[in-house]
């Protein structure tokens, strides 16, 4: 593992003295930003209501009508963001034929995929992390319940895991860039949405169906409820877009 | 120490190497020479570990490339053709990445990071970012990097392509200090590279081995011919048919300006003959020199005698 942590360290280094790092994060803030003001004026407005209005005030509750909603268009933002944080993992380095020195090196190409999706996760997890401050506010304004807010991170942390999986995976298939990125994006919306086809779909087939949508398994999570089913989901999503990235490197060297 | 055999490559159905088999000894240099296409980079990703052969072996120090390639990359240190470079690191911070992807343990880094610095002459632009280094700076930090675990064996593929005179010169001096104390094997396709550096030649030729020699055997064991320039001030019609109407002489070639290249038997002293002729039609002798047989003759030689093998017989060409 520690030869995946020199990769991690390289990549790390590499985000934070470039712009990509600064340019995504400002970008993912503003919209979080502007998404979490607009959800917060509209409570407010609600609650002023209400207090016109005896009786009203009923279901008013923060944690479900501000942060609930947050981290789910957060979870709906970083789908858009990650993809372009991932893209460059793999492809970068094909393109730039650093990639020769990580394969003649005494390293596995496990380790070698461990470090990259741990530089991007790193990466991920300061962003979401940064946007923390919203929550800081309802605390000193408020008082929300602190549990949900921790297990809606854990989930966050662990869909954006998922993505940033796919992203890897997506970035090992090619040596374009844009390409990595528009196939992560593609994948992760496509594995969010997928729970769409469950109406239509046969009994057994559309439990299946539902049961692999990702954001499925967020629902819990941003209750308060932490189902190791939904754990293991996440943390075997991960794994097996890890392995995919493993078989296509090892495949190609072949060719 | 490194031994090769039966090496085949196919990328899809086209071969890439073709079944070659060589060895090379502990402390040899040895040059693989061939033109674009030969096969050479694929025969040193393989010795490198980068990529499987699809039959055949190699081996080094012992252990095999594809059971054992662990071992293998620890002993091996590889400047492929495009320097594995981050542009946006530091030459320091680089070399620092590089000397822990090898293994280097934590508390030798540093001295081995100013090692390579102080050995390819990197001092003045350690702490500077790759990207706006020059293409020879680049070059030699690429050769740092693959120093830099301090590995028995050194693969270089193309270490002089797209330098300057004033870098190559540099380089290739370089790469001679290294030879003394390291098992090398270069690649190229410019021929006086090899010359200046190799004691050995292995020749590929369309995933071949054309010929491996030493240089002197190469050159005598082709040298069943001499040749040489005449140049005349008279151009005529019929020199070319007065010259290889000669005894010995193998073939006429008239090029530009009054230039003829003669080819005759070794030791055949065609040359007095030329002159006397020369003399005794006022052609106007201005140069008569004796050509040696470069490696460049050698390449095409061996490369061409396969393809083409009527042509050394056509006796006048002109």
């Amino acid at each position: 593992m520690r030869n995946a942590w020199v990769i991690a360290k390289r990549d790390m280094g590499s985000y934070f003295n470039s712009s990509v790092f600064y340019v995504v994060t400002t970008v993912f803030l503003v919209i979080y930003g502007f998404i979490f003001s607009q959800i917060l004026t509209f409570f407010s407005f609600q609650s002023v209501q209400a207090g016109q209005f005896r009786g009203m005030n009923i279901g008013l509750n923060l944690n479900e009508m501000v942060i609930e909603p947050s981290f789910h268009n957060m979870a709906v933002t970083l789908l858009l963001i990650i993809p372009i944080l991932t893209m460059r993992s793999f492809a970068d380095e094909k393109k730039s034929k650093t990639y020769t020195l990580l394969l003649s090196s005494p390293i596995g190409l496990k380790e070698i995929i461990f470090g990259k999706f741990l530089a991007c996760m790193t990466v991920v997890t300061v962003m979401i992390l940064l946007s923390s401050y919203s929550i800081g506010f309802l605390l000193i304004l408020g008082e929300p319940e602190i549990g949900p807010i921790a297990t809606s991170y854990l989930g966050t942390l662990l869909m954006a895991g998922c993505y940033v999986a796919m992203g890897v995976f997506a970035s090992s298939l090619t040596d374009n860039q844009i390409i990595a990125a528009v196939l992560a994006f593609g994948m992760s919306l496509f594995m969010w949405i997928i729970g769409w086809a469950a109406q239509a779909a046969s009994a057994g087939l559309g439990e299946v169906l539902q049961f692999l949508s990702l954001i499925d398994h967020m629902q819990r999570f941003l209750k308060g409820i932490v189902d190791t089913s939904d754990v293991i989901y996440y943390l075997s999503f991960i794994l097996f877009s890890l392995f995919l990235t493993h078989r296509v490197l090892d495949s190609q060297r072949w060719r | 120490m490194i031994e090769v055999e039966n090496l085949t490559k196919f990328y899809g159905p086209r071969p890439a190497i073709k079944g070659i088999s060589f060895s090379v000894n502990k402390g040899e240099v040895v040059g693989f020479l061939g033109p674009n296409g030969a096969g050479k980079t694929t025969t040193m990703n393989i010795l490198c570990c980068i990529m499987p052969a699809t039959s055949g072996s190699a081996r080094i120090c012992g252990h095999d490339v594809f059971e054992e390639s662990m071992e293998i990359r620890k002993k091996i240190g590889y400047l492929p053709e495009t320097p594995p470079l981050y542009p946006d690191m530091t030459v320091t911070d680089y070399l620092h990445f590089a000397a822990r992807l090898r293994r280097v343990p934590s508390n030798k880094v540093k001295a081995s990071v100013d090692r390579v610095i102080e050995k390819c002459v990197l001092k003045d632009v350690r702490n500077r970012i790759i990207q706006r280094l020059s293409k020879g700076f680049q070059q030699r930090v690429g050769l740092a990097q693959s120093m830099i675990h301090d590995p028995e064996i050194l693969i270089l593929d193309e270490p002089t392509i797209g330098l300057d005179p004033i870098q190559i010169i540099e380089i290739r001096k370089l790469i001679q200090e290294l030879a003394s104390s390291h098992t090398i094997i270069l690649s190229s396709h410019i021929l006086p590279e090899i010359t200046q550096i190799c004691r050995r030649v292995i020749i590929l030729n369309e995933g071949e081995i054309a010929a491996v020699d030493s240089l002197e055997g190469l050159t005598s064991s082709l040298n069943k011919t001499e040749r040489f320039i005449l140049k005349v001030r008279n151009d005529q019609n019929l020199i070319p048919e007065k010259l290889s109407a000669l005894e010995n002489v193998i073939s006429v070639t008239a090029e530009q300006d009054g230039r003829f290249l003669i080819e005759c038997k070794m030791n055949s002293h065609v040359q007095d003959q030329v002159a006397r002729l020369a003399l005794e039609n006022s052609w106007g002798i201005e140069e008569l020199k004796i050509v040696s047989m470069t490696l460049e003759d050698i390449f095409l030689r061996l490369t061409l005698e396969e393809n083409e093998p009527d042509k050394e017989k056509n006796g006048v060409n002109a």
